[in-house]
């Protein structure tokens, strides 16, 4: 890796100061895919700002009918959380099917959406929850948080301090993962709450979206044959060494009748 | 506790494992150690009209900078192999190109530096101006009408090579009631060893002699090829040590270029070179495995009776030949294509193509894989298209029992074999006779479940020297063996072998606490440093066990043979009424006897000792040559399900019968026979490695894109062996690193198939594959 300015930012405060003062910084949470880029040569941050002390950034709230996950909190606390568990099992799950134990016991909840991965498994949750995102200054919806590839709506400097996704009705994640990465191929997030039903896909596309008509389907009936005649276009859709985009079209539909078989 | 031949012993190894002290070429710092790091060719093929190196000298930290310029006195990199001597088109690969690159990874300059990470710098500062040619990536691109020559040769041929008999092939397809057809494409794996290769150069002008630290699979293969084809230094002036090597799969047999610009360049620089590769830069630059492209026919009458097989493949050799590139697909190759049959008539012809790809060497089974999956496939197929049962139409034409030693249509004589008898237990294992009601539950599931055969056979226990000349090897095939009995009785025994995750320390320390009826614990076995060792032609093949085994077994036989003169002395007896057993030397029909810790001790403190007869000492070496191959046979069945939404496979069931004569240590056969399913499960339904048609660029350069097999895709294994000794070595053993591999392609293909009714799905056999095979079989 390029050398770089290694700081431990000691409060949200210390650390968005921090990298305003730098030139070009990236906040270290769990660093699962920071430090592999960092290794791989692909970026040179002039600073890395360390969140690891940063106990104000950890931990899980159930409050106001909406589960509050610290951004630095490891995707193994929130598999493990019975609070989550209890509150929103799909959640639960999409934390424990992410990576590998390692990954999950480094990984950061905050880290996975600030880094966008089109085919990271929080996103689905972000958007599939409807969720809120907190960040040191505002907060976003989802809807608004993702932008594209590897894109968010942060601004520079800007931390994302705690996600909180509202306790839905019933709601289940379906994935198909990547045989090499664990990263989702298509992933399928349906919930159905209060402000009605939401399908969030990751994995096929540049970034996750939403399928408005397996919405609108599910909202007059939600059971799984509402939604197993809908299919996306493959047009757009990702293309790798793992799946076509046809491949992918076809997964959104298998993975969202499950995960409506699987919501119950 | 039991620890003689057949106990299921714990790993000697472990300990240092387990504990993180192991000592791998990595964990080597020499004194005032340099690190190199090698500029690669970031395109396929390119002329090279400028290196320039001028901003790397003057980074940081930077010890020196080499391209191709500076080597030109040094020899290339050889090829230990050419199909029956040759014709073979055989052009030189420069340490450092010369010129010209010819595929992604390609070392076009060597930066060596203070640190590694300086070396990294200022490798990113040297500036290579390429003048970039068109890539032929594919073989068919590579043999197109018109393709660009890679080398300075007329086209993109390496050989074009034949075995068995062309007429009466013909003659049999002839009379044949049926012929099964199947285009087949073996895919291209990296081998994927978790230890990095590594390598630390090192010159002594004290005495003008240098040392290599590598992590090789054969040390004394990489002394003889570096010092006296390349770098023309005499055997007493170069040492190469393989200390612990994490794995090899082949990989780590050929001779790379980096070994031998860091054993140039220590002298260059007069400090320790070092050099280890990063993950990215194994996939681009280790040899690769398998890579095929083949036409298989098989000429049956209408009950079943193989009459003739043919085979036309097409072999990747990659941009360079590797070490044994070209042997893989020849005589590793079509020697074994009469599998455990009786097809009389075999004809294989294979052409090499040189490719802008990496290099391709042998890999788990080499060759072996290969054959037995177009083999076992078009059986499989052929059973289909005739309604015959599979392992019918396979009893049918086995090989029988009595009928060894068996002449095969392909030059190979089969020592020993009862094949009929591992398909039948196998067969039992699984429960092939339930398997109708199992596949009509899964289907009451919405899962398709399918079940897949594979017999296969391997020459394994490489070779006799004799047979390897005259099929081209430029080397010999024994295996070197001493054993130092030390004055109060332990042993350290110094192998030709080299471990590098198969257990020789605990394996071969068994052979000899069972011979010489001494504690398993005062044994000791050292493989990986030409100085401490006599000779050695290393581990691949499965031929540890079978040829530095037996070579060990000789050199016990000499230690037990001069025990018996000084026990006879000592005892007063004659030599010939000397019997020696369980640790004791006894005059036959007595009670007087002498253990073989006092023998020990008498010979380093010869007081009592025939000295005008007998040299003092107890330290005896032997060289063992085979007089043939092991033919290890075995039966996999394998049970998969569909998931037909998804095309996903899950492995339900896994049965196995392998029969590789006498077994030394069951758990590391199991291990062995475990981890070799596992990487023919990894080549059949995970791993590809796939190169962009175009460009060239290796798509599949990392592990996040390149899928090897996990625990979670495996299913617990059921397996089992028959025991066949071989009845030409000492210890009676065939060999099982390979077995695995060897079988599990052509049974977890034959299952897919199977489950959802097509004739064939190429492997990796991957969700996305086998879900478009339904579709298109569904539209049909």
């Amino acid at each position: 890796m390029y050398e770089f300015n290694y700081r431990r930012a000691s409060s949200v405060f210390d650390a968005v100061s921090s990298s305003d003062q730098s030139g070009d910084a990236s906040y270290l949470a769990g660093g699962m895919t920071l430090i592999p880029v960092l290794k791989f040569r692909l970026a040179a941050p002039s600073d890395v700002i360390d969140l690891a002390d940063l106990g104000e950034l950890k931990g899980i709230r159930t409050e106001n009918g909406a589960v509050a996950i610290g951004a630095m909190t490891t995707h193994a606390e929130v598999a493990g959380s019975a609070e989550v568990r209890q509150a929103i099992p799909a959640l639960a799950d999409l934390a424990e099917s992410i990576g590998d134990p390692q990954v999950r016991n480094r990984g950061t909840i905050g880290g996975s959406i600030a880094n966008a991965d089109p085919a990271a498994d929080y996103p689905a949750a972000v958007v599939g929850l409807g969720a809120t995102v907190h960040t040191n200054s505002r907060t976003i919806g989802a809807d608004d948080f993702f932008t594209a590839m590897f894109e968010t709506a942060l601004e520079p400097g800007e931390l994302v301090t705690a996600v909180s996704f509202p306790v839905p009705d019933r709601a289940a994640y379906m994935k198909f993962p990547n045989p090499a990465s664990r990263y989702a191929i298509v992933g399928v997030m349906v919930s159905q709450s209060g402000d009605g039903v939401r399908v969030a896909v990751t994995g096929a596309g540049g970034r996750v979206f939403r399928v408005a008509e397996m919405e609108q389907a599910l909202a007059a009936n939600f059971v799984p044959e509402a939604v197993a005649g809908i299919s996306v276009s493959a047009e757009g859709l990702n293309e790798d060494l793992h799946a076509s985009p046809e491949y992918r079209a076809h997964l959104v539909t298998v993975m969202a009748r499950r995960a409506v078989a699987a919501a119950g | 506790m039991d620890t003689g031949i057949g106990a299921a012993v714990t790993r000697k190894e472990d300990f240092r494992f387990l504990t993180g002290q192991g000592n791998y070429t990595d964990d080597i710092a020499r004194p005032g150690q340099a690190h190199a790091v090698f500029v690669r060719s970031v395109v396929a093929h390119a002329n090279l009209r400028a290196v320039n190196t001028e901003a790397a000298s003057a980074m940081p930290g930077v010890v020196a900078v080499f391209t191709g310029d500076d080597l030109q006195g040094v020899g290339g990199v050889p090829c230990g192999f050419a199909p029956d001597g040759g014709p073979m088109n055989e052009p030189p690969r420069p340490v450092l190109a010369q010129g010209k690159v010819r595929f992604v990874g390609d070392m076009v300059a060597m930066v060596i530096a203070e640190t590694a990470e300086q070396a990294r710098d200022a490798a990113e500062a040297v500036d290579v101006d390429y003048d970039e040619l068109p890539a032929v990536v594919s073989m068919e691109a590579a043999q197109a009408e018109g393709a660009p020559t890679i080398h300075d040769l007329d086209d993109n041929s390496c050989f074009s090579w034949g075995i068995g008999d062309a007429e009466a092939t013909d003659a049999a397809f002839a009379k044949a009631d049926h012929v099964t057809t199947l285009e087949l494409v073996n895919n291209r794996k990296c081998p994927n060893a978790i230890e990095p290769r590594a390598a630390i150069g090192e010159y002594d002008p004290a005495h003008d002699s240098y040392t290599l630290y590598t992590t090789s699979q054969n040390p004394h293969v990489i002394r003889l090829l570096m010092g006296a084809f390349v770098l023309g230094i005499p055997e007493h002036k170069l040492r190469v040590v393989s200390p612990d090597v994490g794995g090899g799969f082949g990989s780590k047999i050929p001779h790379y270029p980096e070994e031998i610009a860091v054993t140039w360049a220590g002298k260059q620089v007069g400090r320790p070179v070092k050099w280890t590769a990063e993950r990215t830069e194994s996939f681009l630059s280790d040899t690769h495995g398998r890579d095929h492209i083949t036409r298989v026919e098989l000429a049956c009458t209408s009950d079943g009776e193989f009459l003739g097989l043919r085979v036309h493949t097409q072999a990747n050799m990659g941009a360079y030949l590797s070490t044994f590139g070209p042997l893989i697909p020849t005589y590793l190759y079509g020697t074994l294509l009469a599998g455990v049959y009786t097809t009389p008539a075999i004809r294989c012809e294979v052409d090499g193509v040189f490719t802008n790809t990496a290099p391709v060497d042998a890999e788990r089974g080499a060759g072996r894989p290969e054959a037995t999956f177009l083999l076992e496939r078009v059986v499989e197929t052929a059973a289909r298209e005739l309604g015959i049962d599979p392992v019918e139409l396979r009893r049918r034409n086995f090989i029988a029992s009595d009928a060894f030693p068996y002449q095969t249509p392909v030059i190979v004589q089969y020592d020993s074999g009862n094949y009929e008898q591992v398909l039948d237990r196998a067969a039992e294992l699984a429960d092939y006779a339930g398997f109708a009601q199992r596949r009509e539950e899964a289907k009451s599931r919405g899962r398709l479940r399918g079940l897949g055969f594979a017999g296969y056979i391997e020459a394994c226990g490489m070779a006799p020297s004799n047979i390897a000349g005259v099929i081209g090897a430029r080397a010999g095939l024994f295996e070197a063996a001493q054993v130092r009995v030390h004055p109060t009785g332990s042993v350290s025994v110094y192998t030709g072998s080299h471990s590098h995750g198969q257990g020789h320390e605990t394996t071969f320390a068994q052979v000899v606490s069972d011979r010489l009826g001494i504690p398993f614990e005062n044994v000791d076995v050292v493989h990986g440093d030409t100085d401490q060792i006599p000779f050695g032609m290393g581990t691949y093949g499965s031929r540890s066990l079978a040829v530095g085994g037996s070579a060990i077994c000789k050199a016990l036989d000499k230690i037990i043979a001069k025990g018996k003169k000084i026990a006879a002395h000592a005892l007063e007896a004659g030599e010939s009424d000397i019997d020696f057993e369980s640790g004791e030397f006894r005059v036959r029909g007595t009670d007087k006897s002498v253990g073989f810790g006092d023998i020990a001790l008498s010979a380093y403190v010869p007081h009592n000792y025939p000295l005008e007869e007998l040299e003092p000492g107890l330290d005896e070496g032997a060289f063992y040559d085979p007089t043939n191959f092991t033919f290890p046979a075995g039966c996999h069945i394998c049970e998969v399900e569909v998931d037909p939404e998804t095309g996903t496979t899950q492995i339900v069931n896994w049965n196995a019968v392998d029969d590789f004569g006498k077994i030394v240590n069951p758990m590391i056969v199991d291990g062995q026979v475990h981890g070799g399913i596992a990487h023919g499960v990894g080549q059949a339904m995970l791993e590809n490695c796939a190169y962009d048609e175009d460009s060239g660029q290796l798509l599949s350069g990392s592990l996040t894109d390149y899928c090897i097999p996990r625990a979670d895709d495996l299913p617990s294994f059921h397996i089992e062996t028959t025991e066949t000794p071989c009845p030409h070595n000492p210890l009676g053993v065939k060999g099982c690193g390979e077995a695995g591999a060897i079988a599990a392609p052509a049974a977890l293909i034959n299952a897919i198939t199977d489950a959802i009714g097509v004739a064939h799905v190429d492997m990796p056999a991957t969700p996305e594959k086998v879900w478009a095979a339904l579709q298109s079989a569904q539209g049909e």
